[in-house]
C-alpha cells in the first residue's frame, strides 16, 4: 500500500514499487501531453520508466489548457 | 514584405496578432476564431490534468497542434516569481524543450495588475535558464526599459487591465516605451474591439496580444476576422506615417482654383 498526493488530493494504491509510467497507466493518462513534478522536481518523460515511486510522494500531474 | 514581418528571438511571423485560447464556448469555436485571426503565436495557460474523469477528451494541443501554432505558455494566476519560474519550467517540460514564454506575475486578484517587482525577480532567473520570455508588465517605461536590459525578448506592456475592454487609455506612456525600446513592444490586455487594436498598432507597437476581446464577442470569429485586418490597416497606417494634425486649420482637398462662377 502506498499513499500519493496527487494535484492535491490523497490517494491510495495496492501497488508497491510503481513507477511514474505505472502511475500514468493506472490514472488512464497514457498518450497524453503532460508534464510531471515530483516533490517539486520535475521528472522528465525519458525517465518515467525508471522513476519509481515513494510513499507520501507529492506529484503535480500538468497540462497545456485554454489561456490568454 | 519583410517591413511586415515580426521578428521575436530569431524567429520571424507574418502576423503581428498574437491571440489567447481562454474563454471560447468550445474548441472547434476557438479553432475558427484562431484561425480567423490569422494568429502564429498562441497563449495557452498550464494547470493541472484532470484525473479520472474525462479521459477520452480531446486536448488542446490535439486541437491546435504545436506543429502549426507557435506556443507560449504563460504563468496567469501566477502571484510570486517562484511559481511563474515553477509553471514555465513545467511548460518547458510539456511542449519538449520549448523556450518562447509569456511571464505575468500578478500582483492584485481583483484588477490583475502585475506586480513588477516580482515579474523583474522571475525574468532574470527565466532567462538565466536558457527560456526566451515575452513579459507582460504595466506601461510603466522605466519598468519596461529594466526589462529589455535584463534580456526580455519583447516588451508587453497593458493597454488597460485583462479582460476590462477598456481600449488604450494611456497612448503616451506606450509611446515612450515604443519609443524607447530596441526589442518589440506588443500591447498586452486591454484591446476591446478593432479600433484600439488599429490605435495601438498606429502608435507604432510592433504587435498585440488579446483573448477576451476576440472571445467574449458576440460572433468571436468575425471578431478575430476584424482584429487580424485592424492589426494590419493599423501597421500599415504606422509605416505610412499619418499626415500631420493642423488645429483649427482646414486644407481643402479639391482644386480653390475653376470654380463656375
Amino acid at each position: 500500500m502506498m499513499v500519493l498526493y496527487i494535484n492535491g488530493n490523497q490517494r491510495q494504491f495496492e501497488q508497491v514499487n510503481m513507477s511514474v509510467a505505472n502511475l500514468i497507466q493506472l490514472l488512464g493518462l497514457e498518450g497524453k501531453r503532460l508534464a510531471i513534478e515530483r516533490n517539486g522536481e520535475i521528472v522528465p518523460r525519458g525517465l518515467f520508466t525508471e522513476t519509481t515511486l515513494a510513499s507520501e510522494d507529492k506529484l503535480e500531474i500538468v497540462g497545456a489548457v485554454g489561456g490568454g | 514584405m519583410t517591413m511586415h514581418q515580426l521578428k521575436i528571438a530569431e524567429q520571424t511571423y507574418h502576423s503581428r496578432l498574437l491571440v489567447g485560447t481562454g474563454k471560447y464556448k468550445d474548441f472547434a469555436q476557438t479553432k475558427a476564431a484562431i484561425d480567423a485571426s490569422g494568429a502564429q503565436i498562441v497563449t495557452v495557460a498550464i494547470r493541472r490534468t484532470n484525473i479520472g474523469q474525462n479521459a477520452g477528451e480531446p486536448s488542446l494541443l490535439e486541437v491546435l497542434p504545436p506543429s502549426e501554432y507557435t506556443y507560449l505558455p504563460n504563468t496567469a494566476g501566477c502571484y510570486s516569481a517562484d511559481e511563474a519560474v515553477r509553471t514555465l519550467r513545467l511548460a518547458r517540460e510539456l511542449l519538449d524543450g520549448h523556450k518562447l514564454v509569456k511571464l505575468e506575475v500578478l500582483g492584485d486578484p481583483h484588477t490583475l495588475y502585475p506586480n513588477v517587482v516580482e515579474t523583474i525577480d522571475a525574468a532574470k532567473t527565466l532567462i538565466q535558464d536558457g527560456f526566451d520570455v515575452m513579459v507582460y508588465t504595466s506601461d510603466d517605461p522605466i519598468i519596461a526599459k529594466q526589462l529589455e536590459d535584463i534580456g526580455c525578448c519583447a516588451i508587453m506592456p497593458l493597454a488597460s487591465l485583462i479582460g476590462s475592454g477598456m481600449g488604450i487609455l494611456n497612448p503616451w506612456n506606450l509611446q515612450i516605451i515604443i519609443d524607447n525600446a530596441k526589442v518589440p513592444v506588443l500591447v498586452d490586455a486591454g484591446v476591446g474591439t478593432a479600433s484600439d487594436a488599429a490605435i495601438a498598432m498606429e502608435l507604432g507597437c510592433d504587435g498585440i496580444l488579446m483573448n477576451t476581446a476576440i472571445a467574449g464577442a458576440k460572433d468571436p470569429i468575425l471578431m478575430a476576422s476584424a482584429m487580424k485586418k485592424a492589426v494590419e490597416a493599423g501597421r500599415e497606417a504606422f509605416l505610412a506615417g499619418r499626415m500631420p494634425k493642423k488645429h483649427y486649420s482646414a486644407s481643402p482637398s479639391s482644386p480653390t482654383t475653376g470654380l463656375i462662377t
